[in-house]
């Protein structure tokens, strides 16, 4: 398992690590030359060390298909990916400005709706959209903020240019990965911070709690603010008791909340008290039984009675999904110029909307060069790979786009940038993403880097953990060697 | 706290109390048994009898052999009161409160139950099975020590001390139980005169009784007189000071309840069993008569748990109904 950077070739890809065999880029020289000069048994030892400690610390996420075996190790690859502080400052800056655009998207369709009156964005896409709330009409929550917290994924090219993939603005899960990545990353090669400048990432919980008492309805110095998850079978369950448990808020199921009057209140052995703010992990539908799937039992019936009073704050807000949307991401560069009247940082995917129908056309007929996405499904589910799949398939597949045009949208194929991961050989290249955090409440924050997801197998783009991803520690790092 | 999680805490101290007190039985029963002659009809079907798992047992298994009780008290997941059940139960609570336990708290349990999981299948042979039980019962009492240091002494802390006093005391009315009904009768079975081959063997199984609660050194500094039958459960149930006698446990109880809001009926639970122990007349019930007086102590457990369970736990049937 010795690593030789010159038999390591990332081809035509752009590879974080190694720009063509044997040469690092300059920013992970010290990196390569430490991870060369491990000899076989060490590096084997550190793999042990990563698995046992994730082991220990009971990392897990929870795989649905499989009974009996609910509670699955983290899959986490050793070798740290390593991002410059300069390349990061633009695309932080970008983030945060797209969240902005997006806020004040969501709070205008659900008020004044002006972007579609002056036919930025087709009214019609909002009528079919499938996550437009009509209870949240006339909606004000506080600061004009309906998505407080928003997971981004971006992809970078055979340039490294960063690309935003998606927005996620409903229920974005991964960051307590991140955050774990990083302190196993220390236990198993603590040397190497000695010669890294590594921007911490250990405030993101401090942050996140930060935003939601902002968004409190009462002012008080101390508003409960409760984690609200679909419980322990979720798949994300383990991330809604570890920011539960970072925050110090209380973690909560449907079944502890209760609404009276108009208010949301646990049920603790002192009896009922008061709850301000929810950051809730389950989805719009489950939320209130009242209004929206009346057989969910997650969710508080009332829960959005209280919250249209603004006895109770909700985050994400209900209807931010609105947003989060592969059909409406393709507005969001018109989104930033037209409310805040400034250029994109960050670029979009070029992409091709099924909804209009010479852009279909253009679909249907290079279906084996796009990949094709329906409009709102998350984890990598339902879509097309175009140029991976068989004809039958791409047959199918063009009658769903006829069927339903506004639910789908393609893009090319990009070729998502590699990093080295650890074989039973030694490094090989494998397909990368970046999923970085995003908060928005009275103030703005952007984790230093996020968390990066790794398609374990070779030549794969699917790096999505229910379908055998895997990650990595993401480090940001100043550019001037410590 | 949630009532939720109040309840997923307490639980969580049962099975940890009961990994441990499986363990310590476990442990002594074999020593016990390599002390006693070939002749003595005790065997292993007893601590089938004590866990209260004699319809369970017979399910799966036909021999009340050393085998087969181990293989059921220890590793068989289908018995819900092993000690890898109870781990595993344990885990499952503590995984579904990590947001309130410390967090090394929940790696220790994690790292048990990982152990244990591992080791048990090698575990067959008497040398090897009594090191891993010695193993989980020191983990037991590390996780113990790291809760009282880490965590503070909130109403979480009380609700885990709560659900471990009661456990205990319930463990140690069935292992007096055993002691003085469940034994002593099968060994006056052997053939000789009651009077004549009892006697050694009584001391001895009095004595392996205060061993499996680690109670033979407090005993001897307490009881001046030689081991025997009256002292022995008279220091186990009324002793106030010996922190596995079940004075002490329900003292202990009382104590944290009076930290709780809304404690009235628990209370009252407590100090009826209280009275029950207090009144007793020890060397009368040894006569005649303990069994059902055990039976009646049990009952009073039962109640302060039920107790416990309506006033802070939540009105709703809970996902896992665990058993008492």
């Amino acid at each position: 398992m010795q690593i030789d950077w010159k038999s390591y070739n990332p081809g035509a890809f752009y590879d974080e690590l190694i720009s063509s065999p044997g040469y690092p880029r300059k920013s992970g020289r010290i990196l390569a030359r430490y991870l060369a000069s491990l000899k076989s048994d060490d590096l084997q030892q550190r793999k042990t060390a990563a698995e046992l400690a994730i082991k220990a610390m009971g990392i897990s996420f929870t795989v649905y298909s499989e009974a009996g075996n609910i509670d699955r190790e983290w899959p986490f690859d050793i070798i740290p990916r390593i991002i410059t502080e300069t390349q990061w400052q633009k695309t932080s800056q970008g983030l945060e400005q797209r969240l902005r655009a997006l806020n004040c998207f969501i709070d205008d369709i659900y008020n004044d709706q002006k972007i579609l009156k002056d036919k930025v964005v087709p009214a019609e896409l909002i009528a079919k959209s499938v996550n437009f709330r009509k209870e949240c009409i006339g909606m004000k929550p506080r600061h004009g903020v309906w998505a407080h917290i928003c997971g981004t994924d971006l992809i970078r090219d055979t340039n490294g240019q960063f690309y935003v993939l998606e927005d996620n603005l409903r229920v974005p899960s991964g960051v307590s990965y991140m955050l774990e990545n990083r302190k196993v990353t220390k236990r198993v090669f603590p040397e190497l911070f000695e010669n890294y400048n590594i921007l911490p990432i250990t405030e993101y919980t401090s942050h996140l709690f930060d935003t939601l008492a902002a968004i409190s309805p009462r002012p008080l110095d101390y508003p409960e603010v409760v984690v609200l998850t679909p419980g322990i079978y979720n798949s994300a369950y383990f991330e809604h008791s570890f920011l539960a448990q970072r925050m110090g808020a209380e973690l909560v199921e449907g079944g502890d909340l209760v609404v009276e009057d108009d208010c949301v209140y646990m049920r603790t052995i002192n009896g009922l008290s008061r709850v301000d703010v929810i950051y809730r992990r389950i989805d719009d539908l489950f939320l209130d039984p009242e209004v929206f799937n009346p057989d969910s039992a997650l969710g508080v019936p009332g829960l959005m009675r209280a919250w249209l009073k603004g006895n109770v704050a909700l985050a994400n807000a209900p209807g931010a999904g609105v947003a989060d949307d592969k059909v409406i991401y393709t507005y969001v560069p018109a989104m930033i110029k037209y409310y805040l009247g400034e250029e994109p940082l960050l670029e979009n995917v070029p992409s091709y909307l099924c909804v209009d129908e010479k852009q279909c056309q253009h679909v249907l007929a290079n279906l084996d060069k796009l990949v094709v996405k329906p409009a709102n499904e998350s984890g990598g589910y339902g879509m097309l790979m175009g140029p991976q799949a068989s004809k039958k398939e791409r047959a199918d597949f063009a009658k769903k786009i006829k069927a339903n045009p506004r639910n789908y949208m393609a893009q090319p194929l990009i070729s998502l940038s590699t990093a080295p991961v650890l074989v039973d050989r030694g490094a090989e290249p494998r397909h990368i993403d970046l999923r970085p955090f995003v908060l928005q409440g009275r103030d703005s924050y952007v984790t230093p880097g996020g968390l990066t997801r790794v398609a374990m197998v070779k030549g794969s783009y699917i790096v999505n953990s229910s379908q055998g991803g895997g990650s990595k520690d993401t480090w940001i790092v100043s550019d001037e060697e410590r | 706290m949630l009532s939720r999680v109040a309840e997923r805490i307490y639980w969580l101290g049962r099975y940890l109390e009961r990994t441990e007190n499986t363990a310590r039985l476990l442990t002594v029963y074999s020593n016990l048994l390599l002390d006693l002659p070939r002749g003595a009809k005790v065997g292993w079907h007893t601590l089938v009898e004590i866990t209260g798992s004699q319809d369970e047992f017979s399910k799966t298994y036909q021999n009340t052999d050393e085998r087969s009780v181990n293989r059921f008290l220890l590793s068989d997941q289908n018995n819900y009161s092993s000690i890898i059940s109870s781990l595993g139960l344990a885990r499952e609570n503590a995984r579904t409160t990590r947001e309130i336990i410390p967090t090394e708290a929940w790696e220790q349990i994690n790292k048990l139950y990982l152990f244990t999981k591992e080791s048990m299948g090698k575990a067959t042979a008497r040398g090897p099975r009594h090191q891993l039980l010695q193993d989980i019962i020191a983990h037991c009492q590390q996780i113990a020590g790291l809760l009282a240091g880490a965590m503070s002494h909130n109403s979480g802390y009380n609700f885990l001390r709560i659900a471990r006093s009661l456990e205990r005391a319930d463990m140690t009315t069935r292992i007096v139980d055993v002691g003085s009904i469940t034994l002593l009768p099968s060994l006056t079975q052997t053939g000789a005169t009651a009077e004549q081959s009892t006697r050694p063997f009584a001391n001895m199984i009095w004595m392996s009784v205060l061993h499996s609660l680690s109670a033979y050194q407090m005993y001897r500094q307490h009881v001046l007189d030689r081991v025997n039958g009256e002292d022995v459960v008279t220091f186990l149930l009324q002793d106030s000071q010996f922190p596995r006698a079940v004075r002490h446990c329900l003292g202990k109880l009382e104590a944290c309840l009076k930290f709780l809001p809304n404690n009235e009926a628990a209370l009252r639970q407590v100090s009826e069993a209280v009275a029950l122990v207090d009144d007793a007349n020890i060397a009368e019930l040894l006569d005649s008569g303990l069994l059902e007086y055990i039976d009646e102590l049990q009952v009073e457990f039962a109640n302060i748990h039920a107790s416990i369970t309506e006033t802070w736990f939540l009105p709703v049937v809970s996902e896992q109904q665990q058993s008492a």
